[in-house]
């Protein structure tokens, strides 16, 4: 008996838990109200198939559970039976199965008119391109990435001139206008997701994936990495500000170059002493293990703190500490990352074998950065 | 066909098989370490798989420690928490659930249900063991390379699986790698021999269609382990090729922390297409012998022939061949060509179908029986509510458009885990509490079994039931930290959920020790089992020592008569006939001078 009283509590249990839960799906941004549909429609169709079994059981529980005398049925087959189960069941996957198909074939044809744009991965930040006037995005490939062209844009494409270059993990997109992400990886797979678009894709090395969506909400929202990316994969997040004003869109845009102006030989504002075999070891060593793919040059914060003004300066720990970046400090976080961790970052950087050349040569490529 | 007892037992089968030379052991080597009784093995097999199955368990409650007291715990950092989900996700799937399942249950249930003396290769079964043994010792020597085991992800997706940002891409990763291959030597030996024995070993008048449904359920798993596990092989090969060799297989240009990497026009697609080829069957490849033993469960400790008998068996067929063309639901949003998904949404969602007739038959197998409620048959009921929910969760995650939004989330974690961790692990318990008797004569007991069962049972539904709303939510999975404060679409509550999970999930690992517990004491104290104790029909129960001797049936091998299920049969007094009981007997005196010894 109390057998069925449990196989009730487990169904009642979960049909209330299903309708008070506070946790439900992020309130949609987006045109995919279809899939939310397809999944309200799912949770009807396979719940009422949960309640009617379970309930089922806790009745052969309390009716032919053992007592004395009792004796089970000899029934091995029973044809009908089993035949309008089997059709049943089929006719349920058929309502779930239409539905999905037409929902997947929607997903997979962007409108003419969306306005493409690049989301570029790598570990582990986001980084964007914007067309530019033209509306189309120049040629890119991996084999062209370095310092200096973070997107490995082909100079010789004039495609590729008036592209908007923004980096900094923040995405401003239009209401109501579709857009086309088109999907790039400098080094591993990630996956570009914003919880309230419902849509999302991996973004895999050496292909470029797509999928299209029309923000219909204004509104900023987390983008997330959904696919597992390394250490710092929890951390890898970004904005997306979806906005209703043309004139602030366009604002925002201006703020960021284009590659052609990224492309122009920069003022030497801060002439590096490279007549220094050691630091111009350093810079070598920094650029080539790709420290520099976390710290900035310039002072901006990226996934690890900048490098500029670094030497010297009082760094906040995050166990509320404070610690002077002198060289001690600076060995300790090239050989041990995780030991101190600054304010603010995560304690995701990988330790570094340096010899003990190598770090005083990066050490004195960070000394001249002042 | 099998469905009735009476149109078959007048035909006296005709000797298929020639009486078996045994291999006989000489010392204690011989009969405990490098042996060849397939009982042993199994044994072998099973402790392993526990003992290893049992340290996955402990590193799951670091993860959950994690995530739910975030920041409370400083030894657990981010390389760390991926290792630690790693290994928990390689060690369930592969080493605990595979080889218990396969070399534990198979081992010791084959013969036997089969009427056989041993497996057909018996060297080779014992080969298969120490493969599997040493594949466990390098998965365990890769925790202590420099750099540690690695925090790929179960799925060891390239490239990431071998580039620096991933814990373990210094040495832990080779050693994983490795550690698969001689798994897979392992079990393909393993599996031949089970699918041979299968094929030629069984006992005069064992046809096909009167095997019990364990024997379908493992043989069918088995085929599938030899088809799928190639495919890992390979990609296993390659990527080592990959990051030792400098092949680009999975490899393509790629700019790693800066620096430009030598690969050049590797597919990483095309590991995930390898990775899934195996790893879909291998979900079947656990569920499979569970559906088969939890058939057998239900219908001894509910006194009533199993339901539609060739309908489940033809679903265990059905399902084992659906398994090799579904695998690609995996990769919706891999960016692999969308028009995959039409084709790979339609074949899951019809797999559902004859999973939905097991369902259905092992509950109507419930209805007008004689429902004992013992342990073995609590744990089949757990078996079937948790296996129904994880079941009706993949119908929302093999739906193409409805995946998008769920896929990489924890919806995916509480589905895969209801699915295939609670629902058979639920099953191996029932089954060792239903064969426990067998293997050391001795009942395991009634209210640690009781008590052990509703924690695990009630316990493990409230972990994962909720952690579905969180996928539903968006909430990513292998995420070292959430970061509420800062994440604007996850509510505050979601710490206390987090935290509720974990509480609860560290009292049902704790309730685990009930279990070694009383694995433990009932060997040395529990109540004597005597012959057959539930009342069984199968030929395991038939041997004439309790535990079954080397050679398991001493002069002479049974004959069998009839089909697996004939239980509670009209006109027959006793409410079980044995598949080996001759008609003439049964016909004269009906079921008086039948093995005593009947129990609850």
């Amino acid at each position: 008996m109390h057998v069925a009283i449990i196989l009730l509590i487990v169904t009642i249990g979960t049909v209330l838990f299903h309708v008070l839960s506070p946790w439900w799906m992020a309130p949609i941004a987006s045109n995919w109200h279809f899939i939310d549909t397809t999944i309200i429609l799912t949770f009807w169709i396979t719940g009422l198939v949960f309640i009617a079994i379970l309930l089922f059981m806790a009745y052969c529980a309390v009716r032919y559970r053992h007592r004395e005398g009792r004796r089970a049925a000899y029934e091995p087959e029973n044809k009908k039976l089993e035949i309008w189960l089997t059709a049943g069941t089929s006719l349920g996957v058929v309502a779930l199965l239409t539905p999905g198909l037409f929902a997947w074939s929607q997903f997979n044809t962007p409108p003419d008119d969306a306005l493409e744009v690049e989301v570029l991965g790598e570990q582990w930040s986001w980084s964007f391109r914007h067309p530019g006037e033209d509306g189309a995005l120049g040629m890119a490939s991996t084999h062209r990435i370095n310092s200096g062209n973070p997107f490995g844009l082909d100079p010789d494409d004039s495609a590729g001139q008036d592209d908007i270059l923004i980096h900094g993990n923040e995405l401003y997109v239009l209401a109501d206008q579709p857009v086309k992400f088109l999907l790039r990886s400098k080094d591993v797979i990630h996956n570009f997701k914003v919880p309230q678009f419902r849509a999302k894709l991996d973004m895999v090395p050496g292909m470029v994936t797509s999928f299209w969506v029309v923000p219909t909400r204004v509104g900023e929202y987390d983008i997330l990495c959904a696919e597992l990316c390394g250490v710092g994969h929890y951390a890898m997040r970004g904005r997306i500000v979806v906005v209703e004003d043309e004139d602030e869109y366009i604002a925002w845009l201006q703020t960021h170059q284009t590659f052609a102006d990224s492309m122009e030989p920069a003022e030497p504002t801060e002439p590096v002493e490279l007549e220094d075999q050691l630091v111009a070891e350093g810079q070598r060593l920094a650029e080539e293990r790709g420290c520099l793919a976390c710290h900035s040059l310039d002072g901006r914060a990226g996934v690890g703190p900048t490098w500029k003004g670094l030497f010297e300066s009082t760094v906040a720990l995050v166990d509320g500490s404070t610690v002077v970046a002198d060289e001690d400090y600076l060995k300790e976080s090239i050989l041990e990352p995780s030991a101190k961790v600054t304010e603010g970052f995560q304690p995701i950087m990988p330790a570094f074998d340096f010899s003990d050349e190598q770090l005083d040569a990066v050490i004195a490529y960070i000394k001249t950065l002042e | 066909m099998a469905h009735s007892p009476y149109d078959e037992i007048e035909t006296v089968p005709p000797a298929e098989v020639a009486e078996e030379e045994l291999y006989h052991p000489h010392s204690f080597i011989t009969r405990w370490v490098f042996c060849q009784d397939a009982k042993v093995i199994a044994i072998q097999y099973a402790i392993t798989a526990m003992a290893i199955g049992l340290f996955a368990l402990v590193l799951s409650w670091l993860m959950r420690l994690q995530l739910g007291f975030p920041e409370q715990f400083a030894f657990i950092d981010p390389p760390d928490y991926l290792q630690l989900i790693t290994m928990h996700g390689m060690i369930m799937v592969i080493y605990f659930l595979t080889a218990l399942l396969l070399g534990g249950f198979g081992n010791y249930l084959i013969p036997l249900m089969l009427g056989a003396r041993d497996m057909v290769f018996p060297y080779i079964n014992m080969l298969s063991f120490w493969f599997f043994f040493l594949a466990v010792l390098v998965l365990m020597a890769s925790m202590f390379v420099p750099g540690g085991a690695t925090g790929a992800g179960w799925t060891l997706y390239p490239p990431q699986s071998i580039l620096a940002g991933t814990p373990g891409s210094e040495g832990g990763i080779i050693l994983m790698l490795v550690s698969l291959i001689l798994f897979i030597a392992g079990i393909t030996m393993g599996g031949l021999n089970y699918v041979v024995t299968v094929l030629q070993g069984r006992a005069r008048g064992m046809t096909l269609m009167r095997m019990p449904l364990t024997i379908w359920g493992i043989f069918v798993a088995s085929i599938l382990a030899l088809f799928a596990f190639p495919a890992l092989f390979v990609a296993g090969v390659m990527l080592l090729f990959d990051m030792l060799l400098g092949t680009s297989f999975f490899m393509p240009s790629l700019v790693s922390f800066g620096q430009q990497m030598d690969y050049d026009g590797g597919s990483p697609l095309l590991f995930q297409h390898l990775f899934w080829f195996f790893g879909h069957p291998e979900v079947y490849i656990v569920a499979l012998p569970a559906f088969g033993i939890v058939s057998e469960l239900i219908s001894v400790h509910a006194r009533k022939n199993i339901f539609g008998f060739r309908m489940m068996v033809w679903a265990i067929v059905a399902i084992g061949v659906l398994s090799f063309v579904v695998w690609a639901h995996h990769m919706y949003v891999s960016g692999m060509n969308p028009v995959f998904g039409y084709f790979f949404a339609t074949t899951t969602l019809i797999i559902a179908i004859p999973t939905a007739i097991k369902v259905y038959n092992w509950v109507l197998t419930l209805w007008r029986g004689d429902i004992h409620f013992t342990v073995p048959m609590l744990f089949a009921i757990g078996f079937i509510v948790t296996f129904l929910n994880g079941g009706i969760s993949g119908l929302f995650l093999g739906n193409v458009a409805v995946a998008v939004p769920l896929s990489d989330t924890m919806f995916v974690v509480a589905h895969f885990h209801m699915v295939m961790g609670l629902a058979p692990v639920l099953v191996i318990f029932g089954a060792i509490y239903h064969w426990y008797p067998l293997i050391t004569g001795r009942m395991l007991d009634d209210t640690i079994g009781k008590t052990h069962f509703w924690i695990t049972f009630l316990g493990g539904y409230a972990i994962f039931l909720p952690l579905h709303y969180l996928g539903l939510m968006g909430v990513p999975r292998r995420y070292f930290e959430l970061q509420v404060a800062q994440m604007e679409f996850i509510p505050q509550s979601v710490e206390t959920l987090n935290a509720f999970v974990t509480v609860t999930a560290l009292v049902v690992g704790a309730a685990q020790f009930l279990f070694f517990f009383n694995l433990a004491w009932s060997y040395f104290k529990g109540k004597p089992a005597g012959q057959n104790p539930w009342g069984a029909t199968t030929l395991e129960w038939q041997t004439p020592e309790v535990p079954p001797s080397h050679g398991n049936w001493g002069s002479e091998r049974p004959v069998v008569y009839r089909w697996a299920y004939d239980y509670s049969v009209p006109g027959v007094e006793q409410d079980f006939i044995p598949q080996n009981l001759p008609p003439d007997r049964l016909a004269g005196d009906m079921g008086r001078d039948s093995p005593e010894g009947r129990g609850a």
